[in-house]
């Protein structure tokens, strides 16, 4: 494999006449969090995501939506068929209409879709000052590095830099693409109270709504995580068994063996 | 080419089939024992194989996909949701597909370059080679309408941008645009074409590998020697030798792109194509596929017209950005007539060696600029690597052709592979 070489020494000479490095972009990079996650064996933390259910609906439902997301999935962040059909009590969606075509309202059934807080995009805006807050269920997956921007962005509030032009009615967050976003700051010291006793502080709740939001980014993590590790166990097998097999074979042919006569 | 070896089956019902079709004979003189293939192989030449099956694979995948996706503006990407969410293992069918998609990609370049060091575009293989890179050119339509369909973002504004290329073309240009969209701007009648056509052209490709193998059987493997096959004793059966080989290869490729599957399945997208599609909402910067990027760095290096500053403009700018992007590939097909040294292993070519290794790192080079942003001096480095793209093709081959001084070939496959009898 000598042009391998060739190629790393090519590489190098580049790298050398190559040193431009692209202008950084205009936010910062985000905080780093070990998240549960993270990693070849990443599971979600079920007592956070619970946690971070109850932020979302307490605090972000008011204004995102989360259209992806239906009460039944909260199986799978260890709540029990009761308490996900109480949860979904809680709330009314439009039924069939009845019998004179008049339209009805029924309580939420766990296969119904978390209900957006707004009837559509125009009115999101009318309500928050002409911004559209996003929907939230493919958050973690839609931006660079998810998980830690979501986080980073809920703790990252601070006061405007004096030079910084920070328009009317917007917040300075130096996370945020332009360092200025309409949301305010959300998370206060005590702002939920925890139905665990976990202290509700604003680190606390946003690794915890961090936590549910990537749940709800991506349900099949922690079965993807797990299916993995079997695959490339019996990948892995396979291919021992494969260039063992590929040796034994090919003896003859090392050998100098000749199969054509000529 | 090697001879013709007719199976004859001992079971009677298999060999009254096999006089009426000889699928038997067919397998055996393709890939079986009747296959003489030179003893020498290295593991580049697992890459044609391996991009075979990652054609199968795409081609399962995408058929299961296409039985739960729906291709209509505002029901794609809900479908994509529905797949990922609540179709029984559709996470896993699509991570493969996605995934699988780059993993073809990285197969096919790999195999590609192999014969662009090895001389494979070579007398006699020069339909062989050519036949290949139309199954490029069709992996390329395919890959870029499939990123269309889950309309996203990126698939939005990446259709907007590439298919308006097409506008730069004098007199027809805005007609094939609008023929390309099936309307005025990217919308509904595109997404539907773009599916129909992401679903057919598979198997035009299907139909192109098969020439390219029959091809191949015609003119016979090359080899990293580069000389041809002499004598019996420079070949050994394509089976069992080298169908374990590939398996072995198979392996541990399949290995690196179940990691990819499974733990970074999104590594080689773009987060904005999880945001819907949305005509209003430019997004930061439109960047393809990686395995797009050298070409659209060539396109976008090319911010100038071709003729005299302030006098005539024979091609405007756009228009020869396009020209130089197609060219970029167009350019492999002309190989055989501008590469005309006797020699075709790159191994036996001291220079060749040198400016081949460069061209590897051009295309790496062009690769990471088209993913920037094009501020600073990135459009002055892009100009830089085009030109070293193309003088490789137009001026550094047929020079070194007459020029290079090429080392001694050896007498056979078999005299330079084996030890010498003791």
């Amino acid at each position: 494999m000598k042009f391998i070489r060739n190629i790393a020494v090519a590489l190098s000479f580049s790298t050398l006449a190559l040193t431009g490095a692209s202008a950084a972009g205009t936010a910062e990079h985000p905080l780093q969090v070990d998240w549960s996650f993270n990693g070849p064996l990443g599971k979600f933390d079920l007592a956070s995501a619970q946690r971070g259910w109850q932020i979302y609906k307490q605090v972000c439902a008011a204004c995102h939506s989360l259209k992806y997301f239906r009460f039944r999935n909260l199986a799978d962040i260890g709540y029990d068929e009761d308490m996900i059909k109480a949860f979904a009590a809680e709330y009314e969606v439009a039924g069939e209409p009845d019998e004179y075509g008049d339209e009805t309202v029924r309580k939420a059934l766990p296969q119904d879709v978390y209900p957006a807080p707004f009837a559509n995009d125009n009115a999101a805006r009318a309500a928050n000052n002409g911004a559209l807050p996003p929907d939230l269920s493919l958050i973690v997956k839609a931006r660079h590095d998810g998980a830690n921007y979501v986080y980073s962005l809920m703790v990252g509030y601070k006061d405007a830099p004096v030079d910084f032009d920070l328009s009317d009615g917007m917040n300075y967050n130096p996370y945020f693409k332009g360092g200025q976003i309409a949301m305010a700051e959300q998370l206060f010291d005590g702002l939920v109270e925890y139905e665990d006793g976990t202290p509700a502080t604003p680190d606390q709740m946003a690794k915890d709504v961090v936590q549910f939001l990537q749940y709800v980014a991506e349900p099949s993590l922690q079965v993807r995580h797990q299916m993995g590790i079997k695959v490339l166990l019996f990948l892995l097998l396979l291919t021992i068994v494969l260039y063992i097999s590929m040796k034994v074979i090919w003896k003859p042919v090392k050998a100098g063996k000749n199969f054509y006569k000529d | 080419m090697a001879e013709w070896e007719v199976v004859e089956p001992k079971n009677k019902a298999v060999g009254w089939f096999e006089e009426r079709l000889p699928v038997l004979s067919l397998v055996n003189n393709v890939v079986g024992p009747a296959t003489p293939t030179p003893r020498n192989l290295n593991y580049f030449w697992n890459f044609g194989s391996l991009a075979g099956l990652m054609l199968v694979i795409q081609i399962i995948s995408g058929v299961v996909l296409a039985m739960h996706y729906t291709a209509t503006t505002g029901l794609a990407f809900d479908s994509v949701e529905r797949i990922m969410r609540d179709v029984n293992y559709g996470w896993l069918i699509r991570y493969m597909h996605a995934n699988g998609a780059s993993f073809f990609f990285i197969a096919v370049y790999i195999h590609i370059f192999r014969g662009l060091y090895f001389g494979s575009y070579k007398a006699p293989r020069e339909v062989l080679w050519m036949l290949g890179v139309v199954i490029f050119l069709l992996m390329m339509a395919t890959a870029f309408m499939g990123y269309v369909l889950p309309w996203g973002q990126m698939s939005f504004w990446g259709a907007t941008v590439i298919t308006s290329l097409f506008s730069a073309i004098p007199v027809v240009g805005e007609s094939i645009v609008q023929l390309l969209w099936g309307g005025f701007s990217v919308d509904q009648p595109t997404l539907n074409r773009f599916f129909s056509l992401h679903y057919l052209l598979p198997f035009l490709i299907t139909g192109v590998v098969i020439l390219h193998i029959w091809a191949k059987k015609i003119s016979d493997s090359g080899n990293p020697l580069g000389i041809e096959v002499q004598t019996g004793a420079d070949q050994i059966p394509f089976h069992p030798f080298y169908t374990i080989k590939d398996a072995f290869g198979a392996g541990v490729f399949f290995l690196i792109l179940a990691a990819f599957i499974f733990y970074m399945p999104n590594a080689l997208g773009h987060p904005d194509n999880y945001i819907p599609a949305d005509s209003l909402v430019t997004p930061d910067s439109i960047v393809p596929e990686w395995y797009f990027l050298p070409f659209y760095a060539i396109l976008r290096s090319i911010d100038f017209p071709l003729g005299i500053p302030g006098v005539f403009e024979l091609l405007d700018a756009k228009l020869l950005g396009v020209i130089a992007m197609f060219a970029s590939i167009l350019v492999w097909f002309a190989l055989p007539w501008l590469d005309t040294s006797k020699v075709r292993s790159g191994n036996f070519r001291p220079m060749f060696k040198w400016f081949f290794a460069f061209l590897i790192v051009d295309m790496l080079i062009l690769m990471w600029l088209g993913a920037q942003k094009p501020e600073g001096n990135i459009p002055l480095y892009g100009k830089f690597a085009t030109l070293y793209y193309f003088a490789y093709f137009f001026v550094i081959l047929p020079v070194l052709s007459r020029k290079e001084k090429t080392l001694p070939l050896p007498e056979s496959i078999s005299s330079a592979v084996l030890k010498p009898a003791e």
